[in-house]
């Protein structure tokens, strides 16, 4: 005797039944879409952590409290954490070190800081191999470290959260905070580039 | 529990396919799944911890064939199933066809019983030892010794607040490891540095 699997439904069927479900729970899924599409597009963008970046490099004040109090350090700046992100760490990179963040149990970030994380950080390739082979991995999307620099990387398994902090380039003494700011991608912000 | 999702150090995955200022979502329906799920979330249905377990549930076969996005739909479906707001079958119908799910969960656990308090400086080894819940360990570290950096706040215990049993709340440590102590001959010269919770760690 065969059992009969019926085919599976598309995604957008099976999440036009999970939204149904929803609904009926009174959850208002459809004016909830509507919402997270603007914050995941509109506020919780890399600029957030670049900006804190771009500040910390002007304002040595402002550098002692983000390396020490990230939570205090994103309020301060009028930007947001969910609670359950109860500790924030910013890695400094220099000369000798350069710091690379993954997450190899799902796909972790300080999403409100750096952005949702892109389509290549929640892939198997980078979760599986970073923490193995980063070096390889880097020089595969692009950035050639020194042999003499040395790689840490960080795997995101708990509620704290990472963001690199790039090295300041040369040169931009001028610059001010935003026009700083506009320097620093988000692969910069988790160590996958420089600036 | 061991399962397909802990990735960290399979080999075979080849190139991470990059590109620059590469998006978040490529369709809309991704950019529901995520609404959806943080929806139900916000509602109490479920915490994140029930979350990653479900997708660490999905059968192998599953999670490796679906893309990101259908994973979190499909732990948003197996926990609305297990929570009791649809059932399985009624699910499909709405679906208008098969509608897989993740597995059942094991029972899950609570804090060590001989968990221990460590300072940074100090030198310990992840605890050697198979969960069959949900567990924030990666299969890289169980067994590994590594420094203690620093200690965070003190999280819910994953390994409990993924099965709805009570324990207290606890840190986890920065424990840093050398990438070729984790894959002796087999890794790239590396400090890896995970977030370990207290109840996972031994003193060495």
């Amino acid at each position: 005797m065969t059992t009969h699997t019926p085919p599976m439904a598309s995604v957008e069927q099976r999440l036009d039944a999970l939204q149904t479900v929803l609904h009926r729970q009174g959850m208002q899924p459809a004016e909830f879409i509507d919402t997270f599409d603007e914050l995941a597009h509109e506020h919780w963008v890399p600029a957030n952590g670049a900006g804190l970046i771009a500040r910390a490099w002007s304002d040595p004040a402002f550098k002692k409290l983000l390396m020490t109090d990230g939570i205090a350090a994103v309020r301060e700046a009028g930007l947001s954490m969910p609670l359950h992100h109860r500790h924030f760490v910013v890695l400094e990179n220099t000369d000798q070190l350069h710091n690379v963040i993954c997450c190899t149990l799902c796909s972790c970030t300080a999403f409100t800081i750096i952005g949702l994380p892109p389509d290549w950080y929640k892939d198997l390739a980078y979760r599986s191999r970073v923490v193995r082979e980063a070096r390889t991995v880097l020089r595969e999307m692009g950035l050639d470290l020194p042999a003499q620099t040395h790689i840490r990387v960080w795997d995101t398994t708990a509620d704290t959260r990472y963001m690199v902090m790039p090295q300041r380039p040369s040169g931009t003494e001028g610059l001010s905070v935003d026009q700083l700011a506009a320097l620093i991608s988000k692969d910069a912000l988790i160590g996958v580039a420089l600036i | 529990m061991d399962s397909m999702h802990d990735l960290g150090g399979q080999q075979g995955f080849g190139k991470v396919v990059h590109s620059r200022d590469a998006p978040v979502f490529h369709a809309k329906w991704e950019v529901r799944a995520n609404a959806l799920y943080s929806l139900a979330v916000k509602n109490g249905v479920f915490n994140m911890d029930e979350y990653r377990h479900a997708i660490e549930r999905m059968t192998p076969q599953h999670y490796l064939m679906a893309s990101y996005y259908e994973r979190s739909l499909t732990s948003l479906a197996t926990l609305c199933v297990e929570k009791g707001l649809v059932t399985h079958e009624e699910l499909a119908q709405l679906a208008g066809g098969g509608f897989a799910l993740a597995m059942p969960s094991a029972p899950g656990r609570g804090n060590h019983a001989h968990r221990m308090a460590f300072v940074p400086g100090d030198h310990v080894r992840v605890r050697d030892e198979h969960v069959a819940g949900h567990v924030r360990m990666p299969g890289y570290i169980r067994g590994k010794r590594g420094v203690v950096i620093s200690q965070s706040p003190a999280y819910p215990f994953p390994d409990a607040h993924a099965h709805g049993v009570l324990a207290e709340d606890e840190s986890t440590y920065d424990v840093r490891f050398e990438a070729t102590d984790l894959w002796p001959q087999g890794a790239e010269p590396a400090q890896v540095h995970v977030a370990v919770f207290e109840s996972y760690l031994e003193a060495v």
